[in-house]
Protein backbone atom coordinates (compact mmCIF):
# COMPACT_ATOMS: atom_id res chain seq x y z
CA UNK A 1 0.00 0.00 0.00
CA UNK A 2 2.89 2.47 1.13
CA UNK A 3 4.81 2.76 -2.51
CA UNK A 4 6.86 5.98 -2.87
CA UNK A 5 6.77 8.87 -4.66
CA UNK A 6 3.58 10.51 -5.90
CA UNK A 7 0.37 9.17 -5.48
CA UNK A 8 -1.48 9.91 -8.59
CA UNK A 9 -4.73 8.73 -7.57
CA UNK A 10 -4.85 11.48 -4.68
CA UNK A 11 -4.45 14.15 -7.14
CA UNK A 12 -7.22 12.94 -9.17
CA UNK A 13 -9.33 11.96 -6.41
CA UNK A 14 -8.77 15.97 -5.00
CA UNK A 15 -8.48 17.67 -7.90
CA UNK A 16 -12.14 18.27 -8.98
CA UNK A 17 -13.48 19.28 -5.92
CA UNK A 18 -10.47 22.01 -5.30
CA UNK A 19 -10.67 23.10 -8.60
CA UNK A 20 -14.12 24.18 -8.42
CA UNK A 21 -13.77 25.24 -4.81
CA UNK A 22 -11.05 27.28 -5.30
CA UNK A 23 -11.59 29.04 -8.62
CA UNK A 24 -15.35 29.57 -7.79
CA UNK A 25 -15.64 30.32 -4.17
CA UNK A 26 -12.16 31.36 -2.51
CA UNK A 27 -10.55 33.41 -5.41
CA UNK A 28 -13.92 35.57 -5.63
CA UNK A 29 -13.95 36.17 -2.00
CA UNK A 30 -10.18 37.64 -1.92
CA UNK A 31 -10.80 38.90 -5.31
CA UNK A 32 -13.95 41.19 -4.05
CA UNK A 33 -11.89 42.25 -1.35
CA UNK A 34 -9.19 43.44 -3.95
CA UNK A 35 -11.90 44.72 -5.61
CA UNK A 36 -12.66 46.73 -2.79
CA UNK A 37 -9.56 48.99 -2.99
CA UNK A 38 -10.19 50.11 -6.41
CA UNK A 39 -12.30 52.91 -8.18
CA UNK A 40 -13.37 52.95 -11.48
CA UNK A 41 -12.64 56.55 -13.37
CA UNK A 42 -13.49 57.14 -17.37
CA UNK A 43 -14.03 53.01 -17.35
CA UNK A 44 -10.49 53.10 -16.20
CA UNK A 45 -9.61 51.06 -12.84
CA UNK A 46 -7.66 52.62 -10.48
CA UNK A 47 -6.03 52.06 -7.17
CA UNK A 48 -7.21 53.78 -4.18
CA UNK A 49 -6.23 52.42 -1.31
CA UNK A 50 -9.13 52.89 1.55
CA UNK A 51 -10.83 55.32 -0.33
CA UNK A 52 -13.96 53.74 -0.54
CA UNK A 53 -14.18 52.43 2.66
CA UNK A 54 -13.30 56.29 3.50
CA UNK A 55 -16.44 57.21 1.52
CA UNK A 56 -18.61 54.35 3.21
CA UNK A 57 -17.76 55.40 6.98
CA UNK A 58 -17.19 58.97 6.40
CA UNK A 59 -19.68 60.35 3.55
CA UNK A 60 -23.18 61.17 5.31
CA UNK A 61 -24.81 59.52 2.72
CA UNK A 62 -23.15 56.27 2.47
CA UNK A 63 -22.93 55.85 6.22
CA UNK A 64 -26.06 56.76 6.94
CA UNK A 65 -27.59 53.87 4.92
CA UNK A 66 -24.68 51.39 5.76
CA UNK A 67 -25.65 51.72 9.78
CA UNK A 68 -29.06 51.97 8.96
CA UNK A 69 -28.52 48.38 7.07
CA UNK A 70 -26.54 46.90 9.76
CA UNK A 71 -28.82 48.01 12.78
CA UNK A 72 -31.91 46.44 10.53
CA UNK A 73 -30.04 43.36 10.25
CA UNK A 74 -28.72 43.34 14.01
CA UNK A 75 -32.91 43.71 15.31
CA UNK A 76 -33.88 41.00 12.43
CA UNK A 77 -31.11 38.80 13.97
CA UNK A 78 -32.28 39.52 17.38
CA UNK A 79 -35.97 38.63 16.49
CA UNK A 80 -34.65 35.24 15.12
CA UNK A 81 -33.39 35.10 18.36
CA UNK A 82 -35.67 35.15 20.58
CA UNK A 83 -38.67 34.02 18.77
CA UNK A 84 -37.33 31.39 16.61
CA UNK A 85 -35.03 29.68 18.55
CA UNK A 86 -37.32 29.79 21.76
CA UNK A 87 -40.39 28.01 19.71
CA UNK A 88 -38.01 25.86 17.67
CA UNK A 89 -36.61 24.28 21.11
CA UNK A 90 -40.36 24.22 22.73
CA UNK A 91 -41.33 22.22 19.36
CA UNK A 92 -38.86 20.16 19.58
CA UNK A 93 -39.38 19.39 23.90
CA UNK A 94 -42.78 18.33 23.09
CA UNK A 95 -42.27 16.18 19.59
CA UNK A 96 -39.17 13.98 21.64
CA UNK A 97 -41.77 13.18 24.44
CA UNK A 98 -41.85 9.40 24.14
CA UNK A 99 -45.41 8.75 23.87
CA UNK A 100 -46.39 10.85 21.58
CA UNK A 101 -48.54 9.83 18.82
CA UNK A 102 -48.32 11.06 15.53
CA UNK A 103 -44.82 12.64 15.77
CA UNK A 104 -43.66 12.19 12.18
CA UNK A 105 -46.95 14.33 10.82
CA UNK A 106 -46.22 16.99 13.02
CA UNK A 107 -42.78 17.24 12.33
CA UNK A 108 -43.44 16.97 8.52
CA UNK A 109 -45.84 19.56 8.47
CA UNK A 110 -44.05 22.02 10.63
CA UNK A 111 -40.92 21.27 8.22
CA UNK A 112 -42.78 22.78 5.17
CA UNK A 113 -42.25 26.56 5.27
CA UNK A 114 -39.04 25.89 5.47
CA UNK A 115 -38.81 23.92 1.77
CA UNK A 116 -40.66 27.00 0.28
CA UNK A 117 -38.62 29.37 -1.42
CA UNK A 118 -38.09 33.19 -0.55
CA UNK A 119 -40.76 34.01 -3.51
CA UNK A 120 -43.51 32.03 -2.40
CA UNK A 121 -43.26 32.93 0.94
CA UNK A 122 -42.98 36.63 -0.02
CA UNK A 123 -45.91 36.73 -1.86
CA UNK A 124 -47.93 34.36 -0.35
CA UNK A 125 -47.24 36.33 3.20
CA UNK A 126 -47.87 40.03 1.58
CA UNK A 127 -51.07 38.99 0.00
CA UNK A 128 -52.74 37.59 3.63
CA UNK A 129 -51.17 40.55 5.57
CA UNK A 130 -52.47 43.30 2.38
CA UNK A 131 -54.94 45.34 3.23
CA UNK A 132 -56.98 44.67 -0.41
CA UNK A 133 -57.62 40.95 0.02
CA UNK A 134 -58.54 41.46 3.91
CA UNK A 135 -57.80 38.09 5.56
CA UNK A 136 -56.16 39.35 8.28
CA UNK A 137 -57.96 42.21 9.14
CA UNK A 138 -60.99 39.71 8.79
CA UNK A 139 -59.37 37.18 10.87
CA UNK A 140 -58.27 39.48 13.58
CA UNK A 141 -62.06 40.64 13.92
CA UNK A 142 -63.59 37.68 13.88
CA UNK A 143 -61.30 36.90 17.18
CA UNK A 144 -62.31 40.75 18.32
CA UNK A 145 -59.02 41.98 18.03
CA UNK A 146 -59.85 43.97 14.75
CA UNK A 147 -57.80 47.64 16.53
CA UNK A 148 -54.78 45.20 15.91
CA UNK A 149 -54.81 45.33 12.40
CA UNK A 150 -52.79 47.69 10.30
CA UNK A 151 -51.05 47.34 6.73
CA UNK A 152 -47.77 46.09 8.35
CA UNK A 153 -45.79 45.81 5.34
CA UNK A 154 -46.37 49.58 4.48
CA UNK A 155 -45.53 50.92 7.78
CA UNK A 156 -41.76 52.02 8.82
CA UNK A 157 -42.25 51.31 12.18
CA UNK A 158 -43.73 47.68 12.05
CA UNK A 159 -42.68 46.26 8.42
CA UNK A 160 -38.88 45.12 9.46
CA UNK A 161 -40.35 42.96 12.55
CA UNK A 162 -43.00 41.41 9.60
CA UNK A 163 -40.60 40.33 7.39
CA UNK A 164 -37.94 38.91 10.60
CA UNK A 165 -41.33 37.15 12.08
CA UNK A 166 -42.35 35.82 8.25
CA UNK A 167 -38.76 34.22 7.95
CA UNK A 168 -39.14 33.18 11.52
CA UNK A 169 -42.18 31.30 10.29
CA UNK A 170 -39.95 29.98 7.52
CA UNK A 171 -37.48 28.54 9.04
CA UNK A 172 -38.47 27.59 12.94
CA UNK A 173 -38.19 23.92 11.13
CA UNK A 174 -34.51 24.44 11.29
CA UNK A 175 -33.68 24.29 15.17
CA UNK A 176 -36.77 22.17 15.60
CA UNK A 177 -34.87 19.19 13.77
CA UNK A 178 -31.13 19.74 15.25
CA UNK A 179 -32.87 19.64 18.61
CA UNK A 180 -35.01 17.07 18.40
CA UNK A 181 -32.07 15.04 17.09
CA UNK A 182 -29.95 16.26 20.20
CA UNK A 183 -32.75 15.34 22.50
CA UNK A 184 -33.31 12.35 21.46
CA UNK A 185 -29.55 11.41 21.39
CA UNK A 186 -29.95 11.92 25.47
CA UNK A 187 -29.99 8.32 27.29
CA UNK A 188 -33.28 7.57 28.69
CA UNK A 189 -30.47 5.97 31.63
CA UNK A 190 -30.09 10.30 32.31
CA UNK A 191 -33.87 10.86 32.65
CA UNK A 192 -34.67 7.82 34.67
CA UNK A 193 -32.24 8.50 37.41
CA UNK A 194 -33.82 12.39 37.39
CA UNK A 195 -36.99 10.66 37.96
CA UNK A 196 -35.66 8.71 40.77
CA UNK A 197 -34.11 12.15 42.51
CA UNK A 198 -37.62 13.38 41.64
CA UNK A 199 -36.61 15.39 38.91
CA UNK A 200 -39.23 15.38 36.36
CA UNK A 201 -41.80 16.94 33.73
CA UNK A 202 -40.43 20.65 33.23
CA UNK A 203 -37.81 20.85 35.31
CA UNK A 204 -36.46 17.52 33.98
CA UNK A 205 -36.49 20.10 30.78
CA UNK A 206 -34.37 22.89 32.33
CA UNK A 207 -32.30 20.99 34.97
CA UNK A 208 -30.93 17.89 32.83
CA UNK A 209 -32.19 18.53 29.08
CA UNK A 210 -31.44 21.85 28.23
CA UNK A 211 -27.68 21.86 29.76
CA UNK A 212 -27.20 18.96 27.44
CA UNK A 213 -28.56 20.22 24.31
CA UNK A 214 -26.17 23.75 24.69
CA UNK A 215 -24.06 22.72 22.01
CA UNK A 216 -26.51 22.63 19.43
CA UNK A 217 -28.14 25.64 20.72
CA UNK A 218 -24.60 27.13 19.92
CA UNK A 219 -24.57 25.78 16.55
CA UNK A 220 -28.01 27.05 15.81
CA UNK A 221 -27.40 30.45 17.16
CA UNK A 222 -23.98 30.95 14.37
CA UNK A 223 -25.76 29.02 11.78
CA UNK A 224 -29.04 32.05 12.11
CA UNK A 225 -26.15 34.69 12.77
CA UNK A 226 -24.93 33.36 9.17
CA UNK A 227 -27.94 33.44 7.83
CA UNK A 228 -29.13 36.47 8.57
CA UNK A 229 -26.40 38.68 7.72
CA UNK A 230 -26.41 37.21 4.21
CA UNK A 231 -30.05 37.42 3.99
CA UNK A 232 -31.55 38.87 0.53
CA UNK A 233 -34.28 37.11 -0.97
CA UNK A 234 -37.19 37.63 1.43
CA UNK A 235 -36.63 41.40 1.26
CA UNK A 236 -36.28 41.69 -2.33
CA UNK A 237 -39.19 39.61 -3.11
CA UNK A 238 -41.47 41.68 -0.69
CA UNK A 239 -40.58 45.22 -0.63
CA UNK A 240 -38.05 45.25 -4.11
CA UNK A 241 -34.64 46.47 -4.06
CA UNK A 242 -35.51 49.80 -2.20
CA UNK A 243 -36.23 48.03 0.92
CA UNK A 244 -39.25 50.38 1.16
CA UNK A 245 -40.93 51.82 3.03
CA UNK A 246 -38.01 54.49 3.34
CA UNK A 247 -35.82 52.08 3.60
CA UNK A 248 -36.63 50.59 7.20
CA UNK A 249 -36.22 47.29 5.98
CA UNK A 250 -32.92 47.76 4.14
CA UNK A 251 -29.97 44.99 5.10
CA UNK A 252 -26.99 44.33 4.36
CA UNK A 253 -27.48 42.10 1.34
CA UNK A 254 -30.31 44.65 -0.23
CA UNK A 255 -27.67 47.42 0.06
CA UNK A 256 -24.83 45.51 -1.31
CA UNK A 257 -27.29 44.62 -4.23
CA UNK A 258 -28.48 48.29 -4.83
CA UNK A 259 -24.94 49.33 -4.41
CA UNK A 260 -23.88 47.04 -6.82
CA UNK A 261 -26.38 47.08 -9.71
CA UNK A 262 -27.44 50.31 -9.34
CA UNK A 263 -31.33 51.51 -9.09
CA UNK A 264 -33.43 54.14 -10.39
CA UNK A 265 -31.18 57.21 -11.13
CA UNK A 266 -28.12 55.56 -9.36
CA UNK A 267 -25.45 53.46 -11.27
CA UNK A 268 -24.05 50.26 -10.56
CA UNK A 269 -21.04 50.27 -8.92
CA UNK A 270 -19.07 46.97 -8.23
CA UNK A 271 -16.35 48.94 -6.13
CA UNK A 272 -18.13 50.17 -3.36
CA UNK A 273 -20.42 46.79 -3.56
CA UNK A 274 -17.14 45.10 -2.99
CA UNK A 275 -16.19 47.70 0.16
CA UNK A 276 -19.87 46.37 1.41
CA UNK A 277 -19.53 43.02 0.72
CA UNK A 278 -15.62 43.01 2.64
CA UNK A 279 -17.98 44.49 5.72
CA UNK A 280 -20.08 41.60 5.58
CA UNK A 281 -17.27 39.68 5.24
CA UNK A 282 -15.79 41.09 8.40
CA UNK A 283 -19.01 40.54 10.16
CA UNK A 284 -19.48 37.67 9.46
CA UNK A 285 -15.67 36.42 10.48
CA UNK A 286 -16.39 37.96 13.41
CA UNK A 287 -19.54 36.22 14.34
CA UNK A 288 -17.92 32.85 13.63
CA UNK A 289 -14.71 33.92 15.51
CA UNK A 290 -16.72 34.25 18.50
CA UNK A 291 -18.69 31.22 18.33
CA UNK A 292 -15.83 28.98 17.88
CA UNK A 293 -13.36 30.66 20.11
CA UNK A 294 -15.87 32.48 23.45
CA UNK A 295 -18.45 29.52 23.16
CA UNK A 296 -18.17 26.81 21.58
CA UNK A 297 -14.88 25.83 23.82
CA UNK A 298 -16.93 26.71 26.80
CA UNK A 299 -19.59 24.43 26.24
CA UNK A 300 -19.01 21.52 27.67
CA UNK A 301 -20.13 18.43 25.68
CA UNK A 302 -21.05 15.10 26.88
CA UNK A 303 -20.26 11.44 25.70
CA UNK A 304 -22.72 9.35 26.32
CA UNK B 1 -41.46 4.37 33.01
CA UNK B 2 -43.62 7.01 35.45
CA UNK B 3 -47.12 7.93 35.59
CA UNK B 4 -45.36 12.08 35.09
CA UNK B 5 -44.32 11.27 31.72
CA UNK B 6 -47.75 10.02 30.70
CA UNK B 7 -50.26 12.49 32.25
CA UNK B 8 -53.34 12.40 29.80
CA UNK B 9 -53.64 16.22 30.92
CA UNK B 10 -49.77 16.77 29.40
CA UNK B 11 -50.78 14.81 26.34
CA UNK B 12 -53.71 17.10 25.29
CA UNK B 13 -51.41 19.85 26.29
CA UNK B 14 -48.69 18.77 23.96
CA UNK B 15 -51.22 17.30 21.06
CA UNK B 16 -53.03 20.95 21.11
CA UNK B 17 -49.75 23.32 21.20
CA UNK B 18 -48.34 21.31 18.07
CA UNK B 19 -52.00 21.49 16.02
CA UNK B 20 -52.25 25.13 16.48
CA UNK B 21 -48.21 25.55 14.99
CA UNK B 22 -49.25 22.96 12.47
CA UNK B 23 -51.94 25.28 11.52
CA UNK B 24 -49.96 28.03 11.28
CA UNK B 25 -47.40 26.45 9.39
CA UNK B 26 -49.80 25.16 6.92
CA UNK B 27 -52.11 27.98 6.75
CA UNK B 28 -50.51 30.25 4.35
CA UNK B 29 -50.09 27.41 1.68
CA UNK B 30 -53.92 26.48 2.21
CA UNK B 31 -54.86 29.94 1.72
CA UNK B 32 -53.03 30.11 -1.30
CA UNK B 33 -53.50 26.52 -3.16
CA UNK B 34 -57.67 27.03 -2.45
CA UNK B 35 -57.89 30.67 -4.18
CA UNK B 36 -55.98 29.85 -6.94
CA UNK B 37 -58.79 27.87 -8.13
CA UNK B 38 -61.53 30.29 -7.31
CA UNK B 39 -63.08 33.27 -9.48
CA UNK B 40 -62.01 36.84 -8.75
CA UNK B 41 -65.05 37.59 -6.99
CA UNK B 42 -64.99 34.73 -4.91
CA UNK B 43 -61.28 35.51 -4.04
CA UNK B 44 -62.45 38.55 -2.55
CA UNK B 45 -65.90 37.91 -0.85
CA UNK B 46 -64.54 34.45 0.88
CA UNK B 47 -60.86 34.18 0.87
CA UNK B 48 -61.62 31.10 3.58
CA UNK B 49 -64.17 28.49 2.07
CA UNK B 50 -63.55 25.79 -0.91
CA UNK B 51 -63.63 26.52 -4.78
CA UNK B 52 -67.60 25.05 -5.27
CA UNK B 53 -69.58 24.37 -8.47
CA UNK B 54 -70.03 28.48 -9.23
CA UNK B 55 -66.96 29.67 -7.97
CA UNK B 56 -63.99 27.06 -9.34
CA UNK B 57 -62.25 28.47 -12.27
CA UNK B 58 -59.04 27.69 -14.03
CA UNK B 59 -58.56 31.20 -15.78
CA UNK B 60 -55.66 32.12 -13.62
CA UNK B 61 -53.40 28.92 -14.62
CA UNK B 62 -54.70 29.68 -17.93
CA UNK B 63 -53.14 33.02 -17.66
CA UNK B 64 -49.90 31.93 -16.47
CA UNK B 65 -49.80 29.00 -19.25
CA UNK B 66 -49.81 30.99 -22.04
CA UNK B 67 -47.86 34.50 -20.39
CA UNK B 68 -45.10 32.71 -18.77
CA UNK B 69 -42.93 30.18 -20.09
CA UNK B 70 -43.31 28.01 -16.81
CA UNK B 71 -42.29 24.58 -18.94
CA UNK B 72 -38.97 26.98 -19.88
CA UNK B 73 -38.34 27.29 -16.20
CA UNK B 74 -38.61 24.45 -15.21
CA UNK B 75 -36.82 22.69 -17.56
CA UNK B 76 -33.89 25.26 -16.24
CA UNK B 77 -34.30 24.69 -12.71
CA UNK B 78 -34.30 21.05 -12.91
CA UNK B 79 -31.21 21.00 -15.03
CA UNK B 80 -29.38 23.03 -12.75
CA UNK B 81 -30.30 21.15 -9.49
CA UNK B 82 -29.12 17.68 -10.97
CA UNK B 83 -26.24 18.88 -12.74
CA UNK B 84 -25.19 20.50 -9.70
CA UNK B 85 -26.39 17.81 -7.44
CA UNK B 86 -24.25 15.30 -9.60
CA UNK B 87 -21.16 17.19 -9.20
CA UNK B 88 -21.26 18.05 -5.80
CA UNK B 89 -21.77 14.48 -5.11
CA UNK B 90 -19.22 12.96 -7.47
CA UNK B 91 -16.27 15.55 -6.76
CA UNK B 92 -17.37 15.98 -2.90
CA UNK B 93 -17.01 11.96 -2.68
CA UNK B 94 -14.04 11.57 -4.83
CA UNK B 95 -12.20 14.40 -2.26
CA UNK B 96 -13.66 13.28 0.71
CA UNK B 97 -12.19 9.42 0.01
CA UNK B 98 -8.66 11.32 -0.51
CA UNK B 99 -9.17 13.24 2.53
CA UNK B 100 -10.58 9.89 4.60
CA UNK B 101 -7.98 6.95 2.90
CA UNK B 102 -4.91 8.51 2.28
CA UNK B 103 -2.46 9.95 4.57
CA UNK B 104 -0.38 12.25 3.11
CA UNK B 105 1.21 16.00 4.04
CA UNK B 106 -1.08 18.58 4.12
CA UNK B 107 -4.43 15.94 4.93
CA UNK B 108 -5.34 18.17 7.64
CA UNK B 109 -4.76 21.42 6.30
CA UNK B 110 -6.92 20.24 3.07
CA UNK B 111 -9.70 19.05 5.09
CA UNK B 112 -9.71 22.38 7.16
CA UNK B 113 -9.21 24.55 3.43
CA UNK B 114 -12.29 22.41 2.48
CA UNK B 115 -14.19 23.41 5.46
CA UNK B 116 -13.85 26.92 4.95
CA UNK B 117 -16.45 27.50 2.97
CA UNK B 118 -19.17 25.90 5.42
CA UNK B 119 -19.35 29.03 7.13
CA UNK B 120 -18.68 31.85 4.94
CA UNK B 121 -21.50 32.25 2.30
CA UNK B 122 -20.50 32.01 -1.28
CA UNK B 123 -22.77 35.36 -1.92
CA UNK B 124 -19.60 37.24 -0.70
CA UNK B 125 -18.20 36.70 -3.56
CA UNK B 126 -20.42 37.64 -5.89
CA UNK B 127 -19.07 40.82 -7.05
CA UNK B 128 -15.80 39.02 -8.43
CA UNK B 129 -17.84 35.73 -9.63
CA UNK B 130 -20.12 38.16 -11.62
CA UNK B 131 -16.86 39.41 -13.43
CA UNK B 132 -15.39 36.10 -14.09
CA UNK B 133 -18.52 34.65 -15.42
CA UNK B 134 -18.90 37.63 -17.62
CA UNK B 135 -15.13 37.45 -18.96
CA UNK B 136 -15.63 34.12 -19.67
CA UNK B 137 -18.50 34.40 -21.52
CA UNK B 138 -20.34 32.01 -19.04
CA UNK B 139 -23.06 34.61 -17.69
CA UNK B 140 -26.55 34.38 -19.02
CA UNK B 141 -25.93 30.72 -19.08
CA UNK B 142 -26.54 27.73 -16.74
CA UNK B 143 -23.48 26.76 -16.09
CA UNK B 144 -22.71 29.76 -14.65
CA UNK B 145 -25.58 28.83 -12.02
CA UNK B 146 -23.93 24.89 -11.98
CA UNK B 147 -20.97 26.11 -11.17
CA UNK B 148 -21.54 28.45 -8.37
CA UNK B 149 -24.09 25.68 -6.91
CA UNK B 150 -21.31 22.93 -7.04
CA UNK B 151 -18.55 25.14 -5.47
CA UNK B 152 -21.03 26.03 -2.52
CA UNK B 153 -22.08 22.52 -2.30
CA UNK B 154 -19.00 20.83 -1.73
CA UNK B 155 -17.82 22.29 1.48
CA UNK B 156 -20.27 20.42 3.48
CA UNK B 157 -20.41 18.06 1.45
CA UNK B 158 -17.16 17.08 1.38
CA UNK B 159 -17.25 17.18 5.10
CA UNK B 160 -19.99 15.02 5.94
CA UNK B 161 -18.93 12.19 3.32
CA UNK B 162 -15.48 12.28 4.96
CA UNK B 163 -16.70 11.20 8.37
CA UNK B 164 -18.63 8.37 6.70
CA UNK B 165 -15.94 7.10 4.84
CA UNK B 166 -13.63 6.94 7.65
CA UNK B 167 -16.40 4.33 8.66
CA UNK B 168 -15.76 1.95 5.98
CA UNK B 169 -13.91 -0.93 7.09
CA UNK B 170 -10.50 -1.11 6.10
CA UNK B 171 -10.52 -5.29 5.93
CA UNK B 172 -12.93 -4.73 2.70
CA UNK B 173 -10.67 -2.23 0.72
CA UNK B 174 -7.49 -3.93 1.90
CA UNK B 175 -8.75 -7.36 0.23
CA UNK B 176 -10.10 -5.45 -2.54
CA UNK B 177 -6.41 -4.35 -3.06
CA UNK B 178 -4.95 -8.12 -2.73
CA UNK B 179 -7.33 -8.98 -5.22
CA UNK B 180 -5.36 -6.32 -7.25
CA UNK B 181 -8.17 -3.74 -7.80
CA UNK B 182 -6.94 -0.34 -8.51
CA UNK B 183 -8.25 2.88 -6.20
CA UNK B 184 -10.51 4.26 -8.51
CA UNK B 185 -12.05 0.47 -8.43
CA UNK B 186 -11.77 0.36 -4.98
CA UNK B 187 -13.46 3.71 -4.76
CA UNK B 188 -16.81 3.76 -7.49
CA UNK B 189 -17.43 -0.40 -6.90
CA UNK B 190 -16.83 -1.10 -3.40
CA UNK B 191 -16.98 2.44 -0.79
CA UNK B 192 -19.58 4.34 -2.73
CA UNK B 193 -21.85 1.82 -2.80
CA UNK B 194 -21.58 1.59 0.73
CA UNK B 195 -21.98 5.49 1.56
CA UNK B 196 -25.35 5.65 -0.78
CA UNK B 197 -27.33 6.93 2.46
CA UNK B 198 -25.05 9.80 3.32
CA UNK B 199 -24.83 10.40 -0.45
CA UNK B 200 -29.08 10.82 -0.15
CA UNK B 201 -28.36 12.69 2.73
CA UNK B 202 -25.82 15.17 1.20
CA UNK B 203 -28.50 15.39 -1.75
CA UNK B 204 -31.23 16.64 0.08
CA UNK B 205 -29.74 19.10 2.08
CA UNK B 206 -28.47 20.93 -1.12
CA UNK B 207 -31.15 20.27 -3.49
CA UNK B 208 -33.61 22.93 -1.41
CA UNK B 209 -31.55 26.08 -1.31
CA UNK B 210 -30.45 25.54 -5.42
CA UNK B 211 -33.99 25.21 -6.31
CA UNK B 212 -34.94 28.27 -4.47
CA UNK B 213 -32.21 29.82 -4.93
CA UNK B 214 -33.23 33.81 -6.04
CA UNK B 215 -29.60 36.20 -6.00
CA UNK B 216 -27.55 34.09 -8.68
CA UNK B 217 -30.26 33.63 -11.12
CA UNK B 218 -31.41 37.35 -10.91
CA UNK B 219 -27.16 38.17 -11.04
CA UNK B 220 -25.48 35.69 -13.35
CA UNK B 221 -28.65 34.35 -15.30
CA UNK B 222 -31.64 36.74 -15.76
CA UNK B 223 -32.05 36.34 -19.37
CA UNK B 224 -35.45 34.75 -20.28
CA UNK B 225 -34.30 31.73 -21.86
CA UNK B 226 -32.44 30.75 -18.55
CA UNK B 227 -34.52 32.43 -15.80
CA UNK B 228 -35.28 29.08 -13.27
CA UNK B 229 -38.44 28.63 -11.93
CA UNK B 230 -38.18 30.65 -8.62
CA UNK B 231 -36.61 33.77 -10.91
CA UNK B 232 -39.43 33.54 -13.54
CA UNK B 233 -41.75 33.33 -10.51
CA UNK B 234 -40.70 36.43 -9.25
CA UNK B 235 -40.45 38.26 -12.38
CA UNK B 236 -43.71 37.19 -13.16
CA UNK B 237 -45.47 38.04 -10.34
CA UNK B 238 -43.90 41.25 -10.34
CA UNK B 239 -45.29 42.29 -13.59
CA UNK B 240 -49.60 40.92 -13.19
CA UNK B 241 -49.66 42.16 -9.22
CA UNK B 242 -53.00 42.99 -9.61
CA UNK B 243 -54.26 39.86 -11.62
CA UNK B 244 -54.95 37.94 -8.47
CA UNK B 245 -55.70 35.04 -10.20
CA UNK B 246 -52.87 34.52 -11.95
CA UNK B 247 -50.69 35.52 -9.28
CA UNK B 248 -51.96 32.84 -6.99
CA UNK B 249 -51.77 30.32 -9.61
CA UNK B 250 -48.41 31.07 -10.14
CA UNK B 251 -47.57 30.28 -6.79
CA UNK B 252 -49.23 27.47 -6.65
CA UNK B 253 -47.67 26.14 -9.51
CA UNK B 254 -43.97 27.11 -8.23
CA UNK B 255 -44.81 25.12 -4.56
CA UNK B 256 -46.35 22.22 -6.30
CA UNK B 257 -42.75 20.79 -7.78
CA UNK B 258 -41.17 21.32 -4.21
CA UNK B 259 -43.93 19.73 -2.32
CA UNK B 260 -43.93 16.96 -4.70
CA UNK B 261 -39.84 16.83 -4.04
CA UNK B 262 -40.70 16.92 -0.42
CA UNK B 263 -43.13 13.92 0.23
CA UNK B 264 -40.58 11.92 -1.94
CA UNK B 265 -37.81 12.72 0.22
CA UNK B 266 -38.85 14.13 3.24
CA UNK B 267 -38.17 10.99 5.19
CA UNK B 268 -34.87 11.22 4.31
CA UNK B 269 -34.25 14.75 4.83
CA UNK B 270 -35.59 13.88 8.08
CA UNK B 271 -33.42 11.09 8.95
CA UNK B 272 -30.63 13.09 7.26
CA UNK B 273 -30.92 16.22 10.13
CA UNK B 274 -32.12 13.72 13.46
CA UNK B 275 -28.69 11.32 12.14
CA UNK B 276 -26.78 13.94 13.34
CA UNK B 277 -24.92 14.46 10.08
CA UNK B 278 -25.03 18.56 10.57
CA UNK B 279 -23.04 18.39 13.78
Amino acid sequence: MKNSGIKWHVIVFLAPAVLVYTAIMIFPLFNTLRLALYTEVDQVRQFVGLENFRTLFGNPHWSGQFWNALGNNFWFFFIHMIVQNPIGIALAAILSHPRLRFAAVYRTAIFVPTILSFVIVGFAWKLILSPIWGITPDMLKALGLKWLYAPYLGKEEYALTTLALISVWQFVGIPMMLIYAALLSIPEEVLEAGEVDGITGFASFWKIKLPLILPSIGIISILTFVGNFNAFDLIYTTQGALAGPAFSTDILGTFMYRTFFGFQLQLGDPHMGSAIASGMFGIILIGVCIYLFGIQTRLRRYQF
Amino acid sequence: MSKARNNPLNSFAAHAALITYTLIALFPVFVILVNSFKTRKAIFRDPLALPEADTFTLIGYQTVLKQGDFFLYFQNSMIVTVVSLTLVLLFGAMAAFALAEYKFKGNLLMGLYLALGIMIPIRIGTVAILEMMVSSGLVNTLWALILVYTAQGLPLAVFILSEFMRQVSDDLKNAGRIDGLSEYTIFFRLVLPLVRPAMATVAVFNMIPIWNDLWFPLILAPAEETKTLTLGSQVFIGQFVTDWNAVLSALSMAILPVMILYVIFSRQLIRGITSGAVK
